[in-house]
Protein backbone atom coordinates (compact mmCIF):
# COMPACT_ATOMS: atom_id res chain seq x y z
CA UNK A 1 0.00 0.00 0.00
CA UNK A 2 1.44 3.30 -1.03
CA UNK A 3 -0.31 5.54 1.48
CA UNK A 4 -1.62 5.04 4.94
CA UNK A 5 -4.88 6.73 3.93
CA UNK A 6 -7.18 4.74 1.70
CA UNK A 7 -10.30 6.38 0.34
CA UNK A 8 -13.14 4.11 -0.60
CA UNK A 9 -16.72 5.12 -1.01
CA UNK A 10 -16.09 8.37 0.77
CA UNK A 11 -14.40 6.73 3.68
CA UNK A 12 -11.09 7.73 5.20
CA UNK A 13 -9.27 4.65 6.24
CA UNK A 14 -6.32 4.25 8.54
CA UNK A 15 -3.75 1.52 8.26
CA UNK A 16 -5.28 -0.66 10.97
CA UNK A 17 -8.85 -0.18 9.85
CA UNK A 18 -11.24 -1.91 7.48
CA UNK A 19 -14.24 -0.51 5.66
CA UNK A 20 -17.20 -2.19 7.26
CA UNK A 21 -19.95 -0.09 5.72
CA UNK A 22 -19.57 1.96 2.56
CA UNK A 23 -21.03 5.45 2.40
CA UNK A 24 -23.97 4.11 0.43
CA UNK A 25 -24.68 1.46 3.04
CA UNK A 26 -24.46 4.00 5.83
CA UNK A 27 -26.72 6.48 4.06
CA UNK A 28 -29.22 3.75 3.43
CA UNK A 29 -29.08 2.62 7.05
CA UNK A 30 -29.73 6.10 8.38
CA UNK A 31 -32.51 6.88 5.93
CA UNK A 32 -34.22 3.77 7.22
CA UNK A 33 -33.16 4.45 10.80
CA UNK A 34 -34.33 8.03 11.14
CA UNK A 35 -37.55 7.46 9.24
CA UNK A 36 -38.21 4.46 11.48
CA UNK A 37 -37.70 6.58 14.59
CA UNK A 38 -40.34 9.03 13.37
CA UNK A 39 -42.70 6.21 12.46
CA UNK A 40 -42.13 4.61 15.85
CA UNK A 41 -42.83 7.81 17.77
CA UNK A 42 -45.92 8.77 15.78
CA UNK A 43 -47.18 5.20 15.61
CA UNK A 44 -46.91 4.77 19.37
CA UNK A 45 -48.74 8.09 19.85
CA UNK A 46 -51.70 6.62 17.98
CA UNK A 47 -51.31 3.18 19.55
CA UNK A 48 -51.92 4.15 23.17
CA UNK A 49 -53.40 7.20 24.93
CA UNK A 50 -50.48 7.06 27.37
CA UNK A 51 -48.17 8.13 24.56
CA UNK A 52 -50.51 10.53 22.74
CA UNK A 53 -48.42 13.37 24.18
CA UNK A 54 -45.89 12.55 21.46
CA UNK A 55 -48.46 13.81 18.97
CA UNK A 56 -48.46 17.23 20.65
CA UNK A 57 -44.65 17.32 20.65
CA UNK A 58 -44.54 16.51 16.94
CA UNK A 59 -47.07 19.07 15.79
CA UNK A 60 -50.45 17.64 16.77
CA UNK A 61 -52.47 14.56 15.93
CA UNK A 62 -53.60 15.75 12.51
CA UNK A 63 -50.00 16.58 11.59
CA UNK A 64 -48.60 13.20 12.51
CA UNK A 65 -51.53 11.48 10.80
CA UNK A 66 -50.58 13.39 7.65
CA UNK A 67 -46.84 12.69 7.78
CA UNK A 68 -46.77 9.14 9.11
CA UNK A 69 -47.68 7.52 5.76
CA UNK A 70 -45.33 9.75 3.78
CA UNK A 71 -42.44 9.01 6.10
CA UNK A 72 -43.51 5.39 5.80
CA UNK A 73 -42.75 5.63 2.09
CA UNK A 74 -39.28 7.03 2.86
CA UNK A 75 -38.72 4.12 5.24
CA UNK A 76 -39.92 1.72 2.57
CA UNK A 77 -37.48 3.26 0.14
CA UNK A 78 -34.66 2.78 2.68
CA UNK A 79 -35.61 -0.82 3.30
CA UNK A 80 -35.88 -1.72 -0.38
CA UNK A 81 -32.57 -0.02 -1.09
CA UNK A 82 -31.01 -1.94 1.77
CA UNK A 83 -32.56 -5.15 0.51
CA UNK A 84 -31.05 -4.61 -2.89
CA UNK A 85 -27.60 -4.18 -1.28
CA UNK A 86 -27.71 -6.75 1.49
CA UNK A 87 -30.13 -9.49 0.56
CA UNK A 88 -27.33 -11.86 -0.44
CA UNK A 89 -25.36 -11.04 2.69
CA UNK A 90 -28.41 -11.83 4.77
CA UNK A 91 -28.87 -15.41 3.58
CA UNK A 92 -28.50 -18.01 6.29
CA UNK A 93 -25.29 -20.01 6.03
CA UNK A 94 -24.13 -23.12 7.83
CA UNK A 95 -21.86 -20.92 9.91
CA UNK A 96 -24.99 -19.15 11.09
CA UNK A 97 -26.46 -22.44 12.23
CA UNK A 98 -23.32 -23.08 14.25
CA UNK A 99 -23.46 -19.54 15.65
CA UNK A 100 -27.04 -20.01 16.76
CA UNK A 101 -25.99 -23.11 18.70
CA UNK A 102 -23.72 -20.86 20.75
CA UNK A 103 -26.06 -17.90 21.11
CA UNK A 104 -26.23 -18.36 24.87
CA UNK A 105 -22.49 -17.90 25.07
CA UNK A 106 -22.79 -14.81 22.87
CA UNK A 107 -25.49 -13.25 25.02
CA UNK A 108 -23.59 -13.92 28.25
CA UNK A 109 -20.32 -12.52 26.87
CA UNK A 110 -18.71 -15.94 27.06
CA UNK A 111 -17.07 -15.04 23.77
CA UNK A 112 -14.44 -17.77 23.66
CA UNK A 113 -17.22 -20.27 23.08
CA UNK A 114 -19.07 -18.35 20.35
CA UNK A 115 -18.91 -19.86 16.89
CA UNK A 116 -17.25 -17.47 14.41
CA UNK A 117 -19.55 -15.19 12.43
CA UNK A 118 -19.24 -13.79 8.91
CA UNK A 119 -20.03 -10.28 7.64
CA UNK A 120 -23.26 -10.35 9.61
CA UNK A 121 -23.92 -12.75 12.45
CA UNK A 122 -27.11 -14.74 12.62
CA UNK A 123 -28.68 -12.33 15.09
CA UNK A 124 -28.16 -9.42 12.75
CA UNK A 125 -29.66 -11.43 9.93
CA UNK A 126 -32.67 -12.30 12.04
CA UNK A 127 -33.14 -8.62 12.84
CA UNK A 128 -32.90 -7.81 9.17
CA UNK A 129 -35.58 -10.29 8.15
CA UNK A 130 -37.93 -9.30 10.97
CA UNK A 131 -37.66 -5.69 9.80
CA UNK A 132 -37.97 -6.64 6.13
CA UNK A 133 -41.10 -8.75 6.49
CA UNK A 134 -42.44 -6.39 9.14
CA UNK A 135 -42.08 -3.57 6.63
CA UNK A 136 -43.98 -5.53 3.99
CA UNK A 137 -46.77 -6.17 6.50
CA UNK A 138 -46.83 -2.52 7.51
CA UNK A 139 -46.87 -1.47 3.88
CA UNK A 140 -49.81 -3.62 2.81
CA UNK A 141 -51.92 -2.76 5.85
CA UNK A 142 -50.69 0.84 5.93
CA UNK A 143 -51.83 1.63 2.42
CA UNK A 144 -55.37 0.71 3.36
CA UNK A 145 -55.08 2.74 6.55
CA UNK A 146 -53.85 5.70 4.53
CA UNK A 147 -57.08 5.60 2.53
CA UNK A 148 -59.55 3.73 4.76
CA UNK A 149 -62.49 5.09 2.78
CA UNK A 150 -61.63 2.52 0.09
CA UNK A 151 -62.84 -0.26 2.32
CA UNK A 152 -65.04 1.34 4.91
CA UNK A 153 -67.16 3.69 2.85
CA UNK A 154 -69.11 3.64 -0.35
CA UNK A 155 -69.45 -0.06 -0.91
CA UNK A 156 -71.41 -0.50 2.30
CA UNK A 157 -70.54 -2.89 5.04
CA UNK A 158 -69.39 -5.92 3.08
CA UNK A 159 -65.66 -5.15 3.42
CA UNK A 160 -65.98 -3.25 6.66
CA UNK A 161 -64.41 -5.93 8.85
CA UNK A 162 -61.34 -6.10 6.57
CA UNK A 163 -60.40 -2.58 7.60
CA UNK A 164 -60.38 -3.46 11.29
CA UNK A 165 -58.21 -6.48 10.47
CA UNK A 166 -55.80 -4.18 8.62
CA UNK A 167 -55.39 -1.91 11.64
CA UNK A 168 -54.91 -4.92 13.90
CA UNK A 169 -52.26 -6.45 11.65
CA UNK A 170 -50.53 -3.07 11.29
CA UNK A 171 -50.17 -2.98 15.07
CA UNK A 172 -48.99 -6.59 15.24
CA UNK A 173 -46.38 -6.03 12.51
CA UNK A 174 -45.24 -2.84 14.21
CA UNK A 175 -44.89 -4.59 17.57
CA UNK A 176 -42.67 -7.26 16.03
CA UNK A 177 -40.43 -4.60 14.52
CA UNK A 178 -40.37 -2.69 17.81
CA UNK A 179 -39.23 -5.80 19.66
CA UNK A 180 -36.45 -6.27 17.13
CA UNK A 181 -35.67 -2.57 17.18
CA UNK A 182 -35.24 -2.42 20.95
CA UNK A 183 -32.68 -5.22 20.72
CA UNK A 184 -31.02 -3.58 17.72
CA UNK A 185 -30.56 -0.26 19.52
CA UNK A 186 -29.23 -2.03 22.58
CA UNK A 187 -26.81 -4.15 20.59
CA UNK A 188 -25.62 -1.39 18.32
CA UNK A 189 -25.17 1.36 20.87
CA UNK A 190 -24.58 -0.35 24.20
CA UNK A 191 -23.82 -4.04 24.02
CA UNK A 192 -21.37 -4.20 21.14
CA UNK A 193 -18.86 -1.42 21.71
CA UNK A 194 -17.74 0.11 18.46
CA UNK A 195 -20.85 -0.96 16.58
CA UNK A 196 -22.29 2.56 16.46
CA UNK A 197 -18.93 3.94 15.34
CA UNK A 198 -18.93 1.46 12.50
CA UNK A 199 -22.32 2.39 11.13
CA UNK A 200 -21.64 6.11 11.61
CA UNK A 201 -18.21 6.35 9.99
CA UNK A 202 -17.99 3.09 8.12
CA UNK A 203 -14.60 2.02 9.40
CA UNK A 204 -13.70 -0.38 12.17
CA UNK A 205 -10.42 -1.66 13.48
CA UNK A 206 -9.15 -4.99 12.30
CA UNK A 207 -9.11 -6.17 15.90
CA UNK A 208 -12.78 -5.30 16.18
CA UNK A 209 -13.60 -7.24 13.06
CA UNK A 210 -11.54 -10.19 14.19
CA UNK A 211 -13.38 -10.19 17.50
CA UNK A 212 -16.92 -9.82 16.17
CA UNK A 213 -16.86 -11.06 12.58
CA UNK A 214 -13.82 -13.35 12.35
CA UNK A 215 -14.89 -15.21 9.20
CA UNK A 216 -15.40 -11.93 7.37
CA UNK A 217 -12.13 -10.63 8.81
CA UNK A 218 -10.27 -13.60 7.38
CA UNK A 219 -11.67 -12.81 3.98
CA UNK A 220 -11.44 -9.05 4.01
CA UNK A 221 -8.11 -8.52 5.66
CA UNK A 222 -6.42 -10.79 3.18
CA UNK A 223 -8.26 -10.11 -0.04
CA UNK A 224 -10.34 -7.01 0.11
CA UNK A 225 -7.84 -4.71 1.72
CA UNK A 226 -5.29 -5.24 -0.99
CA UNK A 227 -7.96 -4.37 -3.54
CA UNK A 228 -9.22 -1.39 -1.65
CA UNK A 229 -6.36 0.94 -2.44
CA UNK A 230 -6.45 0.47 -6.18
CA UNK A 231 -10.05 0.05 -7.23
CA UNK A 232 -13.74 0.64 -6.61
CA UNK A 233 -14.06 4.33 -6.05
CA UNK A 234 -17.53 4.29 -7.49
CA UNK B 1 -77.04 18.20 28.59
CA UNK B 2 -79.08 16.33 31.07
CA UNK B 3 -81.51 18.06 33.40
CA UNK B 4 -79.61 16.37 36.20
CA UNK B 5 -76.85 18.95 36.03
CA UNK B 6 -79.18 21.65 37.32
CA UNK B 7 -80.72 19.51 40.00
CA UNK B 8 -80.18 21.00 43.48
CA UNK B 9 -77.61 19.02 45.45
CA UNK B 10 -77.11 21.18 48.53
CA UNK B 11 -78.55 24.43 49.91
CA UNK B 12 -76.78 26.87 52.22
CA UNK B 13 -78.20 27.56 55.68
CA UNK B 14 -80.78 24.85 55.25
CA UNK B 15 -81.82 22.48 58.01
CA UNK B 16 -82.59 18.87 57.18
CA UNK B 17 -82.73 17.23 53.78
CA UNK B 18 -82.31 19.13 50.57
CA UNK B 19 -85.63 19.58 48.81
CA UNK B 20 -85.55 18.32 45.25
CA UNK B 21 -82.43 16.24 45.72
CA UNK B 22 -82.63 12.98 43.80
CA UNK B 23 -86.27 13.38 42.79
CA UNK B 24 -85.58 14.05 39.14
CA UNK B 25 -84.80 11.06 36.98
CA UNK B 26 -81.36 11.16 35.44
CA UNK B 27 -82.52 11.42 31.88
CA UNK B 28 -80.66 9.69 29.17
CA UNK B 29 -82.13 10.75 25.88
CA UNK B 30 -83.46 8.54 23.13
CA UNK B 31 -85.04 8.84 19.72
CA UNK B 32 -87.79 6.42 18.86
CA UNK B 33 -88.36 5.77 15.16
CA UNK B 34 -91.54 3.90 14.36
CA UNK B 35 -90.91 2.53 10.87
CA UNK B 36 -94.53 1.45 10.52
CA UNK B 37 -95.75 5.03 10.43
CA UNK B 38 -92.94 6.55 8.38
CA UNK B 39 -94.23 7.76 5.03
CA UNK B 40 -90.85 8.63 3.58
CA UNK B 41 -91.58 12.34 3.30
CA UNK B 42 -87.95 13.16 4.17
CA UNK B 43 -88.90 16.19 6.25
CA UNK B 44 -86.39 14.93 8.83
CA UNK B 45 -83.63 15.03 6.20
CA UNK B 46 -84.46 18.63 5.41
CA UNK B 47 -84.75 19.66 9.05
CA UNK B 48 -81.36 18.06 9.76
CA UNK B 49 -79.70 19.97 6.93
CA UNK B 50 -81.35 23.24 7.92
CA UNK B 51 -80.49 23.04 11.60
CA UNK B 52 -76.89 22.00 10.98
CA UNK B 53 -76.42 24.50 8.16
CA UNK B 54 -75.49 22.15 5.37
CA UNK B 55 -76.30 22.61 1.70
CA UNK B 56 -79.02 20.62 0.08
CA UNK B 57 -77.64 17.93 -2.14
CA UNK B 58 -78.61 16.76 -5.57
CA UNK B 59 -80.63 13.61 -5.35
CA UNK B 60 -80.03 10.54 -7.45
CA UNK B 61 -82.81 8.60 -9.14
CA UNK B 62 -82.71 4.82 -9.15
CA UNK B 63 -86.36 4.14 -9.99
CA UNK B 64 -87.32 4.03 -6.35
CA UNK B 65 -87.98 6.33 -3.46
CA UNK B 66 -84.32 6.09 -2.49
CA UNK B 67 -83.14 9.64 -3.08
CA UNK B 68 -79.45 9.01 -2.53
CA UNK B 69 -77.35 5.94 -1.85
CA UNK B 70 -75.81 6.80 1.50
CA UNK B 71 -75.40 9.32 4.24
CA UNK B 72 -72.49 11.73 3.81
CA UNK B 73 -70.25 13.91 5.95
CA UNK B 74 -72.75 16.76 5.47
CA UNK B 75 -75.89 14.60 5.18
CA UNK B 76 -76.43 12.79 8.45
CA UNK B 77 -80.01 11.67 8.17
CA UNK B 78 -81.24 9.52 5.29
CA UNK B 79 -84.49 7.69 4.75
CA UNK B 80 -83.58 4.23 3.51
CA UNK B 81 -86.13 2.67 1.24
CA UNK B 82 -86.76 -0.97 0.52
CA UNK B 83 -89.47 -2.41 -1.69
CA UNK B 84 -90.19 -6.06 -1.11
CA UNK B 85 -93.05 -8.48 -1.59
CA UNK B 86 -94.93 -9.63 1.49
CA UNK B 87 -96.26 -13.14 2.04
CA UNK B 88 -99.61 -12.40 0.39
CA UNK B 89 -97.92 -11.11 -2.78
CA UNK B 90 -98.57 -7.45 -2.13
CA UNK B 91 -95.71 -4.98 -2.02
CA UNK B 92 -94.23 -3.56 1.15
CA UNK B 93 -92.57 -0.20 1.18
CA UNK B 94 -90.16 -0.21 4.07
CA UNK B 95 -88.82 3.16 5.18
CA UNK B 96 -86.19 3.62 7.83
CA UNK B 97 -84.67 6.83 9.05
CA UNK B 98 -80.94 6.10 9.13
CA UNK B 99 -78.58 8.12 11.32
CA UNK B 100 -76.08 7.61 14.11
CA UNK B 101 -77.49 5.16 16.62
CA UNK B 102 -75.64 6.67 19.59
CA UNK B 103 -74.59 3.28 20.97
CA UNK B 104 -74.16 2.82 24.69
CA UNK B 105 -70.87 1.02 23.87
CA UNK B 106 -69.72 3.10 20.90
CA UNK B 107 -67.21 1.39 18.63
CA UNK B 108 -66.14 4.72 17.16
CA UNK B 109 -65.10 6.00 20.56
CA UNK B 110 -63.28 2.77 21.35
CA UNK B 111 -61.31 2.90 18.10
CA UNK B 112 -60.45 6.63 18.17
CA UNK B 113 -56.82 7.40 19.12
CA UNK B 114 -57.22 11.20 19.38
CA UNK B 115 -57.64 12.66 22.85
CA UNK B 116 -61.09 14.23 23.11
CA UNK B 117 -62.15 13.77 19.50
CA UNK B 118 -65.15 11.65 20.45
CA UNK B 119 -67.11 12.13 23.64
CA UNK B 120 -70.00 10.26 25.13
CA UNK B 121 -72.26 12.30 27.37
CA UNK B 122 -74.04 10.82 30.35
CA UNK B 123 -77.30 11.44 28.52
CA UNK B 124 -76.19 8.90 25.91
CA UNK B 125 -75.24 11.24 23.08
CA UNK B 126 -72.02 10.30 21.29
CA UNK B 127 -70.53 13.42 19.76
CA UNK B 128 -67.53 14.19 17.55
CA UNK B 129 -65.30 17.17 18.35
CA UNK B 130 -63.84 18.02 14.97
CA UNK B 131 -61.20 20.32 16.48
CA UNK B 132 -59.58 17.27 18.06
CA UNK B 133 -60.19 14.91 15.14
CA UNK B 134 -56.99 13.92 13.34
CA UNK B 135 -58.68 12.35 10.32
CA UNK B 136 -57.36 8.83 10.81
CA UNK B 137 -60.85 7.35 10.34
CA UNK B 138 -60.33 4.59 12.88
CA UNK B 139 -63.87 5.47 14.03
CA UNK B 140 -65.25 4.22 10.72
CA UNK B 141 -63.64 0.83 11.37
CA UNK B 142 -65.23 0.68 14.82
CA UNK B 143 -68.78 1.58 13.80
CA UNK B 144 -71.02 -1.39 12.95
CA UNK B 145 -73.51 0.93 11.26
CA UNK B 146 -71.07 2.66 8.83
CA UNK B 147 -72.13 6.07 10.13
CA UNK B 148 -69.04 8.32 10.49
CA UNK B 149 -68.19 9.95 7.16
CA UNK B 150 -64.89 11.50 6.14
CA UNK B 151 -64.58 14.92 4.56
CA UNK B 152 -61.52 14.72 2.32
CA UNK B 153 -61.23 18.50 2.25
CA UNK B 154 -61.23 19.23 5.97
CA UNK B 155 -59.70 15.83 6.81
CA UNK B 156 -62.24 15.40 9.58
CA UNK B 157 -65.02 12.94 10.26
CA UNK B 158 -68.63 13.98 10.82
CA UNK B 159 -71.90 12.42 11.87
CA UNK B 160 -75.24 13.05 13.52
CA UNK B 161 -74.85 14.81 16.87
CA UNK B 162 -78.34 13.87 18.04
CA UNK B 163 -78.65 17.65 18.03
CA UNK B 164 -76.55 17.87 21.19
CA UNK B 165 -76.73 21.64 20.87
CA UNK B 166 -80.53 21.61 20.84
CA UNK B 167 -80.84 18.91 23.48
CA UNK B 168 -78.49 20.87 25.73
CA UNK B 169 -80.89 23.79 25.49
CA UNK B 170 -83.86 21.61 26.33
CA UNK B 171 -85.12 21.26 22.77
CA UNK B 172 -85.90 18.08 20.87
CA UNK B 173 -83.68 17.18 17.88
CA UNK B 174 -84.53 18.92 14.60
CA UNK B 175 -85.63 15.70 12.86
CA UNK B 176 -88.11 14.94 15.64
CA UNK B 177 -89.60 18.41 15.43
CA UNK B 178 -90.22 18.10 11.71
CA UNK B 179 -91.94 14.72 11.58
CA UNK B 180 -95.52 15.10 10.36
CA UNK B 181 -96.79 11.60 11.14
CA UNK B 182 -95.63 11.24 14.71
CA UNK B 183 -93.37 8.42 13.68
CA UNK B 184 -90.49 10.12 15.50
CA UNK B 185 -90.49 10.50 19.26
CA UNK B 186 -87.95 11.86 21.67
CA UNK B 187 -87.59 11.44 25.42
CA UNK B 188 -85.80 9.35 28.00
CA UNK B 189 -84.70 5.88 27.01
CA UNK B 190 -87.04 4.43 29.57
CA UNK B 191 -90.03 6.32 28.20
CA UNK B 192 -89.16 5.55 24.58
CA UNK B 193 -88.81 1.84 25.32
CA UNK B 194 -92.19 1.95 27.05
CA UNK B 195 -93.75 3.68 24.04
CA UNK B 196 -92.05 1.32 21.63
CA UNK B 197 -93.23 -1.79 23.41
CA UNK B 198 -96.74 -0.41 23.61
CA UNK B 199 -96.69 0.19 19.87
CA UNK B 200 -95.31 -3.28 19.20
CA UNK B 201 -98.09 -5.01 21.11
CA UNK B 202 -100.61 -2.81 19.31
CA UNK B 203 -99.13 -3.82 15.94
CA UNK B 204 -99.04 -7.50 16.82
CA UNK B 205 -102.65 -7.43 17.99
CA UNK B 206 -104.26 -5.23 15.35
CA UNK B 207 -102.22 -5.45 12.13
CA UNK B 208 -100.54 -7.99 9.90
CA UNK B 209 -97.21 -7.10 11.59
CA UNK B 210 -97.28 -10.10 13.86
CA UNK B 211 -93.49 -10.19 14.02
CA UNK B 212 -93.21 -6.57 15.07
CA UNK B 213 -90.52 -5.76 17.60
CA UNK B 214 -88.22 -3.17 19.12
CA UNK B 215 -84.72 -2.75 17.74
CA UNK B 216 -82.38 -1.87 20.62
CA UNK B 217 -79.38 -4.07 19.83
CA UNK B 218 -77.64 -5.53 22.89
CA UNK B 219 -74.41 -6.14 20.99
CA UNK B 220 -73.53 -2.46 21.30
CA UNK B 221 -74.99 -2.11 24.78
CA UNK B 222 -78.30 -0.83 23.44
CA UNK B 223 -78.69 2.37 21.45
CA UNK B 224 -80.06 5.84 22.03
CA UNK B 225 -81.94 5.60 18.77
CA UNK B 226 -84.40 2.72 18.81
CA UNK B 227 -86.72 1.44 16.12
CA UNK B 228 -90.11 -0.18 16.03
CA UNK B 229 -89.79 -2.61 13.13
CA UNK B 230 -92.82 -4.19 11.48
CA UNK B 231 -90.80 -7.35 11.05
CA UNK B 232 -88.20 -7.49 13.79
CA UNK B 233 -87.09 -10.95 12.64
CA UNK B 234 -85.50 -9.39 9.58
CA UNK B 235 -83.91 -6.02 10.36
CA UNK B 236 -81.74 -6.31 7.24
CA UNK B 237 -84.87 -5.67 5.17
CA UNK B 238 -84.95 -2.16 6.59
CA UNK B 239 -82.16 -0.62 4.55
CA UNK B 240 -79.56 -3.10 5.74
CA UNK B 241 -80.03 -2.62 9.47
CA UNK B 242 -77.61 -5.19 10.96
CA UNK B 243 -79.38 -7.96 12.86
CA UNK B 244 -76.69 -8.29 15.54
CA UNK B 245 -74.41 -5.26 15.39
CA UNK B 246 -71.25 -5.47 17.46
CA UNK B 247 -68.00 -3.57 17.55
CA UNK B 248 -65.81 -5.50 15.05
CA UNK B 249 -63.82 -8.32 16.65
CA UNK B 250 -60.44 -7.02 15.54
CA UNK B 251 -61.15 -3.54 16.90
CA UNK B 252 -61.83 -5.10 20.29
CA UNK B 253 -58.67 -7.21 20.06
CA UNK B 254 -56.58 -4.25 18.95
CA UNK B 255 -57.88 -1.89 21.63
CA UNK B 256 -58.01 -4.63 24.26
CA UNK B 257 -55.47 -7.43 24.60
CA UNK B 258 -53.11 -6.21 21.88
CA UNK B 259 -52.73 -2.80 23.48
CA UNK B 260 -51.96 -4.28 26.87
CA UNK B 261 -49.81 -7.15 25.67
CA UNK B 262 -47.93 -4.79 23.36
CA UNK B 263 -47.34 -2.30 26.14
CA UNK B 264 -46.22 -4.97 28.57
CA UNK B 265 -43.94 -6.55 25.96
CA UNK B 266 -42.30 -3.22 25.14
CA UNK B 267 -41.84 -2.42 28.82
CA UNK B 268 -40.40 -5.85 29.58
CA UNK B 269 -38.16 -5.58 26.52
CA UNK B 270 -36.64 -2.34 27.73
CA UNK B 271 -36.36 -3.63 31.28
CA UNK B 272 -34.65 -6.77 29.99
CA UNK B 273 -31.96 -4.95 28.06
CA UNK B 274 -31.24 -2.68 31.00
CA UNK B 275 -31.00 -5.76 33.22
CA UNK B 276 -28.79 -7.48 30.71
CA UNK B 277 -26.49 -4.50 30.44
CA UNK B 278 -26.11 -4.25 34.18
CA UNK B 279 -25.48 -8.00 34.49
CA UNK B 280 -23.17 -8.62 31.53
CA UNK B 281 -22.01 -5.19 30.40
CA UNK B 282 -20.71 -4.38 26.97
CA UNK B 283 -19.18 -6.98 24.71
CA UNK B 284 -15.54 -6.09 24.19
CA UNK B 285 -14.48 -2.58 23.35
CA UNK B 286 -13.19 -0.95 20.23
CA UNK B 287 -9.60 -1.76 21.10
CA UNK B 288 -10.25 -5.03 22.86
CA UNK B 289 -8.66 -7.16 20.20
CA UNK B 290 -6.69 -8.96 22.88
CA UNK B 291 -9.94 -10.51 24.08
CA UNK B 292 -10.36 -11.82 20.55
CA UNK B 293 -11.69 -15.24 19.83
CA UNK B 294 -10.39 -18.53 20.96
CA UNK B 295 -11.23 -20.50 17.87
Amino acid sequence: MSSNIVVRHGTDLREDEIVRYTLKERMCHWVAGFSYLYLLATGLALFTPYLYWIAYVLGGGATIRFWHPWVGLIFLFGVLWMHQMWKDDMKTTKEDLAWRETIKAYVTNNDENVAPAGHFNSGQKTFYWVMFYGTLGLLVTGIFMWFPEWLSQGSGRSLHWVMSLMVFLHCVSALFTIGAFIIHIYMGIFFVSGGLHGILFGRVSTTWVKAHHPLWADKVVKEDRSRVSSSSFK
Amino acid sequence: MSNGTLEVKAISGHRGGTPGKGVSRDYDVCKLVDTTTCIGCKACEVACLEWNGYEFRDTTFDNSHQTMPDTAWNFWNLIRFDERPSDDGTLQWLMRKDQCMHCADPGCLLACPADGAIVQYTNGIVDFNQEHCIGCQYCTTGCPFSIPKFNAETKKVYKCTLCSDRVGAGLEPACIKSCPTGCLHFGSKEDMLFEANKRVSQLQKNTQWTKAGVYDPAGVGGTHVIYVLGDASNPEAYGGLPANPTVPFFVKMWKGPLKWLGGIAMGLGIASIVGHYVRYGPKGVESAGDQGRAK
